[in-house]
């Protein structure tokens, strides 16, 4: 299987195969990604970081990724992309910028960005984010973090918090249903998973529940994927204030779980986690944060063809 | 009476009738064929004529035969228009349009925060699947938006 010149920018564009493919490959890395073996596998190479909103926490995921490989990071952060690029369309920033890098890593506002820096480039475009639809390499770290952390096979996952926008759960389902897990959702009624996803999920016999009480699921599931809950999405303050308190992971809440329950959140979070789970075996999230690391290793690699 | 209406259909001397369009279509038929005021042939249409199975459209297009892939975009918006082309008043060729697979440039695509509907030197793109339950649905090739509905309204 070569991965060599080929664009990460939707995770449907990626079978199964391929995405063992890419978790084998992160996980041969991950000593590298802890700093307890060196690796020159990109040395000589120039990534790109092409950031046009901020997101710091996966530029650094990228750059660190890049640096420990021995790559060369050229990273054109969000103000110096408005700055250097004034007025200049996206397809023409592209097209020179495949001049000066081996790669680029794209985060761009704009729905379908990234499918479309991939026509204009003439080296691999990865997609750091692109709109409110695509973040593909956020999606391949979770599914490595449920693989590290849980299992993939047979697994009997729980998704909560804001279902309706959080674009990070869309994508996971898709990749899961892959897998053949069996899905819980879990959210206030305004919040609800899209009912198309909900549909074509059960289209493909993936077994869906839906609920809006931790309470009633925590005993039964081996995930739990918390998301954020965000004020702005509820007219009315009373009914935000309430859901907060509803959909919250507590020591309480997790008496009734079941002690392999592995806990994981994109991050940031706000008040859905509280600290006291951190200190507890259930809470893997930090850890997801940084098998960011080893991902974004793997797929640089393989898109550069330094590693078949 | 059926005899007259063919004659009516038919009476071009070369070119490409469109007929069994969905009735009340025939201007949108024209839009996704690309054809504006810039035309420089001879274009007579029909709306609401009393036919067999109902009422319909008839678009006629002199001295010119359209391409296969310009025709089929017609599905999009009526699945039982007949193309017949025409050439010395005899109807050479006759064809059910297909539904294509794929439409460039056609159709904008409904969400506003599409690179497509920015000012980057692109057209859109979408793959179009049919179903029973659904009908045609277009699927954005950029930021995979599906419309599904009405989709003439969205005709660029
Ligand atoms: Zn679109």
């Amino acid at each position: 299987m070569s991965f060599k010149n080929r664009n990460v920018i939707s995770m449907k564009d990626f079978s199964r195969e391929e995405i063992d493919y890419v978790l084998d490959t992160a996980e041969k890395l991950e000593p590298v990604a802890r700093g307890e073996e060196r690796s020159r596998l990109l040395d000589g190479k120039i990534i790109s970081l092409l950031f046009f909103e901020p997101s710091t926490r996966t530029r650094l995921s990228f750059e660190v990724a890049a640096r420990r490989l021995g790559g060369q990071v050229l990273n054109l952060g969000s103000v110096e992309a408005s700055s250097v690029m004034k007025g200049e369309n996206l397809a023409d920033t592209i097209r020179v910028i495949s001049k000066y890098a081996d790669l680029i890593v794209l985060r761009h506002p704009l729905d379908g960005s990234a499918r479309m820096a991939a026509e204009f480039a003439t080296v691999p475009v990865i997609n750091g984010g692109d709109g409110s639809v695509h973040h593909p390499t956020q999606t391949f770290l979770d599914l490595y973090t449920i693989r590290r952390e849980s299992h993939l096979e047979g697994l009997k996952i729980a998704m909560a918090g804001d279902l309706k926008y959080g674009r990070t759960v869309h994508s996971l389902c898709h990749a899961l249903s892959l897998y053949g897990a069996e899905m819980v959702f879990v959210s206030p009624p305004e919040l609800r998973m899209p009912p198309e996803i909900v549909r074509d999920l059960r289209k493909q016999k993936i077994r869906v529940k839906e609920t809006d009480s931790l309470e009633d699921i925590i005993g039964d599931i081996d995930v739990l994927y918390m998301t954020r809950v965000q004020r702005e999405r509820f007219p009315d303050p009373d009914e935000y204030e309430r859901v907060k308190n509803s959909l919250r992971v507590t020591g309480d809440l997790l008496k009734a779980a079941d002690p392999d329950l592995k806990i994981l959140h994109p991050l940031p979070r706000v008040n859905e986690i509280s600290p006291e789970v951190d200190e507890t075996p259930h809470a893997r999230y930090f850890e997801q944060a940084f098998y960011g690391v080893p991902i974004r290793m793997a797929l640089l690699a393989l898109a550069m063809g330094v590693i078949e | 009476m059926k005899e007259k209406r063919d004659l009516k259909i038919q009476a071009i001397e070369n070119g490409t009738v469109i007929d069994h369009i969905t009735a009340g279509q025939a201007l949108n038929v024209l839009r996704i064929l690309g054809i504006s005021s810039a035309f420089r042939e001879t274009i007579s249409f029909v709306m609401n004529a009393p036919g067999a199975r109902g009422k319909k459209d008839v678009v006629k297009i002199e001295g010119k035969e359209l391409s296969v892939e310009e025709l089929n975009r017609i599905a999009l918006l009526s699945p039982k228009a007949t193309i017949n082309i025409i050439r010395d008043f005899e109807v050479v060729q006759k064809n059910d349009v297909v539904l294509p697979s794929y439409v460039e440039g056609v159709v904008r695509c409904t969400n506003s925060n599409c690179i497509s509907n920015s000012s980057e030197p692109i057209k859109s793109k979408f793959s179009v699947l049919q179903s029973d339950e659904e009908g045609v649905s277009l699927h954005c090739l950029y930021c995979e938006h599906v419309i599904s509905e009405e989709i003439a309204e969205y005709l660029l």
